[in-house]
């Protein structure tokens, strides 16, 4: 009896095994046999992609190579790194200025490469600072952050960096609504519904990449979640999710998922654009910061900037309209065709498709339920393409691989589902290790995606890694999706916490005329030392300029005395090399900031105060020959006052002889 | 275990099969990385020249007597990519000395070194002797056509060349 009851116990756990186990429970489960040579790169070969993915809360840019899932190198942007001397050197110091003075740390969230005749054209990527807003531009012939605007009257810069098809405008839209800046912001939170306002910015990018902050449009506060231009028929407008148009001030939780629709707004940038020609814009006295990197003099300049051109989106009809979408809409994606607009509402059983036509009828035949603070609101019906059915739970963003599919990752059920764009049919679904965020095909938001890998961005890894205390690694997932189904070949570790991502065929960024070194006849910068003839010490005052040299294996000067207590000591290092993959490093005992990492032929500057009074080595930090552990020397420190006279040389501060 | 257990492990066997079909379709995908070679591989160093060296310098034209324009942008240029490590006399600094170079080395071999010095410290039986003794391989500084021409000729210079 004992030993029936057993059994029977046993097969029902069988049965019950067998009822789960098609949800995969293990990577066993999920990879298929030859996910290792897909995902293979051989040493010293390359991989196909550049991953450029957002460090979130490191607030850098990482690279990686797809499918091998190698890290190439972490791009400082809006986040200090003493490594590179990133926020410590002198020269750099002025990239993280802002209205507010030096911001050392932002969280960086999405990635958005140029694009011309909306193609990946391989000159920069943009990347926006979520907690103090600014936007980077990041050269990638240098792989190095050449500009950063901030955004005034915002508050969380959510809903950027994204592009138009000819990187006219790159956007950014405040999530935290907030008074305008040119507004009293000394109000009660609670009066949010009539101080707090939004505003979307457009930033203009010229030639050469040179950003410009042209216009913002007042909106209703509102959350501003993310966007994407329209692109092909719908190039001249842009569409930005938002939520929390119950307009919660406190524990948005609940209270900003109250109603069943928000909105997708559709904004008609050709059409401000007209009105900023008839001079509709109102001229508002604001304060930004607009950093740019010179080149030449290995130095950026931080410029306080003071007026913004603002338009009223309820006064100045027919740029923006309000398309609701249900519910809570967080992705705001556009197919490759620029005809369909995908509103994914995270708290929603169904992704909406919304047809840029019918929009377009919608609004010539004013086919509208109202209006939302001066903004008409489209009937839903009227822009409706069609709704994705039982997609899974939490739906979030959507990729394209350019072959009619749609790629939407379901947070919640922890999935990516793949679905026709026109019949919107769900035609796969495949596993997520965990809850994933973002998504990425290469190309996968332009007119011209190369559908061979996606990437999910997960926001859990759970058990996926050997655990590491309290935090744990995260990571991403490389599928396959050259076939009918998706198939996972890869799960790698990344930085921060990674968001969007953006990625480009190999070729278009090696070949895009990457820099491998600076030409020192070039070099710019007011304290370059271009030989070492020229390397001397200088004292002005209680500031003392040391003009140094590097290059394979000793600094010039190498022995300095004469520093005393209360000197400022700047270190300019000139490297004087000239080829690729020879930096020297430089590191001084003490230093309360960071070292410096000198690319070849470039000068940078190191602060040093000295503390007490002795004997200081200096260093080369990175290994440079053979005899890089004799790249060193001495700066001797003296108490206040003293009479040690400046000397420096190099070689020939030889002991006396009797 | 008797009968009924078996089958149900068996049927869960084949559960767990079905559900992980791709394991048996291990064929070869066309869709494998495009990988490229990095560097082409160095060439045959049989090949290789000791008089002449390797680059772009077949022949150099020098003058009878010396180019004194030509030599003080030899010294200028010299002075910033190259002095660092080499004295004009023969005492060796981190490389050896530039007296009598001129002498011991063609031009074209000098041209071509200070140019495109990785391939000939790979090959050059004596550059190699010298880094026995240096240890530190020579930079590619980065000099242009004329540049290299005009430390030349401030090679010559050094040497007493008139």
């Amino acid at each position: 009896m004992k030993n029936k009851f057993l059994k029977a116990v046993f097969a029902i756990a069988l049965g019950s095994a067998l009822l789960t186990s098609c949800k995969p429970k293990s990577s066993g489960d999920a990879v298929s046999g030859d996910a290792a040579q897909k995902a293979y790169v051989a040493p010293g070969k390359y991989d196909e992609f550049y991953n450029f993915v957002s460090g979130g809360f490191s607030g850098q840019l990482s690279v990686y190579g797809l499918p091998s899932g190698r890290l190439f190198r972490v791009i400082p942007v809006f986040s200090v790194d003493p490594e590179k001397g990133w926020g410590y050197s002198e020269e750099t110091k002025p990239m993280l200025n802002t209205a507010q003075g030096f911001v050392p740390w932002d969280d960086l969230h999405h990635t958005e490469m140029s694009q011309t005749n909306g193609e990946i054209d391989g000159r920069w990527v943009f990347g926006n600072a979520n907690n103090t807003p600014r936007i980077a531009r990041i050269d990638l012939k240098t792989f190095k952050t050449a500009e950063i605007i901030e955004l005034p009257n915002s508050g969380g810069n959510h809903s950027s960096p994204f592009i138009t098809e000819n990187t006219e405008y790159v956007v950014a839209g405040t999530r935290f609504s907030v008074p305008g800046d040119y507004s009293n912001g000394d109000v009660p939170i609670n009066t949010y519904k009539e101080n707090f306002k939004g505003h979307i910015s457009f930033v203009k990018v010229g030639k050469e990449g040179e950003m410009d902050l042209a216009f913002q449009i007042v909106t209703p506060g509102v959350n501003f979640d993310l966007s994407h231009a329209g692109k092909g028929k719908s190039h001249g407008w842009f569409f930005f999710s938002c939520y929390n148009t119950e307009q919660a001030n406190t524990l948005l939780e609940v209270n900003a998922s109250q109603k069943d629709k928000d909105f997708i707004m559709a904004v008609n940038w050709k059409k401000a654009e007209e009105y900023i020609k008839a001079g509709k814009g109102k001229k508002q006295s604001v304060k930004y910061a607009h950093n740019t990197w010179d080149e030449k003099t290995h130095t950026a300049k931080s410029e306080i900037k003071t007026e913004v051109l603002v338009l009223d989106s309820a006064e100045l009809k027919d740029i923006c309209y309000m398309i609701p979408c249900p519910k809570s809409p967080h992705g705001c994606d556009v197919d490759p065709s620029g005809e369909f607009i995908v509103g994914s509402g995270k708290l929603a059983a169904l992704i909406p498709v919304f047809s840029f036509d019918k929009m377009q009828s919608a609004i010539a035949s004013k086919q509208f339920e109202g209006d939302y603070g001066g903004i008409p609101v489209i009937k839903y019906e009227a822009a409706l393409h069609g709704e994705v059915q039982k997609p899974g739970l939490g739906p979030l963003h959507t990729e394209f691989d350019g072959k009619g599919s749609a790629y939407t990752t379901m947070f919640v059920s922890s999935e990516v589902v793949k679905w026709d764009i026109k019949t919107l049919k769900v035609l796969d679904r495949v596993p997520t290790y965990y809850s994933v965020g973002h998504l990425m095909i290469p190309g996968g938001d332009s007119k011209k995606p190369f559908g061979k890998y996606m990437v999910a961005y997960n926001k859990i890894t759970k058990d996926r890694y050997l655990p590491t205390g309290p935090e744990l690694a995260q990571s991403a997932q490389i599928f396959d999706i050259s076939g009918d189904k998706m198939k996972l070949i890869l799960d790698f570790p990344t930085i921060g916490e990674p968001h969007y991502a953006q990625a480009a065929p190999a070729d278009l960024i090696r070949n895009n005329g990457q820099l491998k070194f600076y030409k020192i006849a070039d070099n710019n910068h007011p304290y370059a030392t271009k030989g070492e003839k020229e390397s001397k010490v200088v004292r002005e005052g209680n500031k003392v300029h040391v003009y140094m040299t590097s290059i394979r294996s000793h600094f010039a000067p190498d022995n300095i005395e004469g520093i005393k207590l209360g000197d400022e000591v700047y270190f300019h290092v000139t490297n004087l090399e000239q080829d690729w993959d020879v930096p020297h490093g430089f590191a001084i005992k003490g230093a309360d900031n960071g070292e410096l990492l000198i690319m070849p032929g470039e000068t940078t500057t190191l602060k040093w105060v000295p503390k007490k009074v002795g004997m200081y080595p200096m260093y080369c930090t990175d290994f440079c020959s053979a005899l890089h552990q004799e790249m060193s020397g001495y700066v001797r420190v003296s108490p206040a006052g003293s009479n040690v006279p400046i000397s420096y040389s190099v070689g020939t501060n030889l002991p006396a002889t009797k | 275990m008797n009968k009924f257990s078996i089958y149900a492990v068996l049927f869960s066997f084949a559960f767990f099969a079905s559900c992980g079909g791709d394991k048996s379709k291990s064929g070869q995908d066309e869709s494998k990385p495009v990988t490229e070679e990095t560097d082409a591989p160095a060439s045959d160093p049989s090949s290789y020249d000791p008089h002449r060296g390797e680059g772009k310098f077949d022949s150099v034209e020098l003058g009878a007597s010396l180019d004194q324009a030509m030599a003080s942008k030899g010294e200028e240029v010299a002075g910033v990519k190259c002095t660092s490590c080499h004295k004009i006399t023969d005492e060796k600094l981190v490389g050896p000395g530039w007296k009598g170079v001129t002498e011991r080395r063609k031009p074209e071999w000098i041209m071509n070194f200070i140019t495109n010095p990785d391939p000939m410290i790979d090959k050059d039986p004596e550059v190699q002797a010298q880094l026995e003794i240096c240890l530190v391989r020579m930079p590619n500084q980065g000099l242009s056509d004329d540049e290299a021409r005009s430390i030349l000729e401030y090679m010559r210079k050094n040497d007493g060349v008139k």
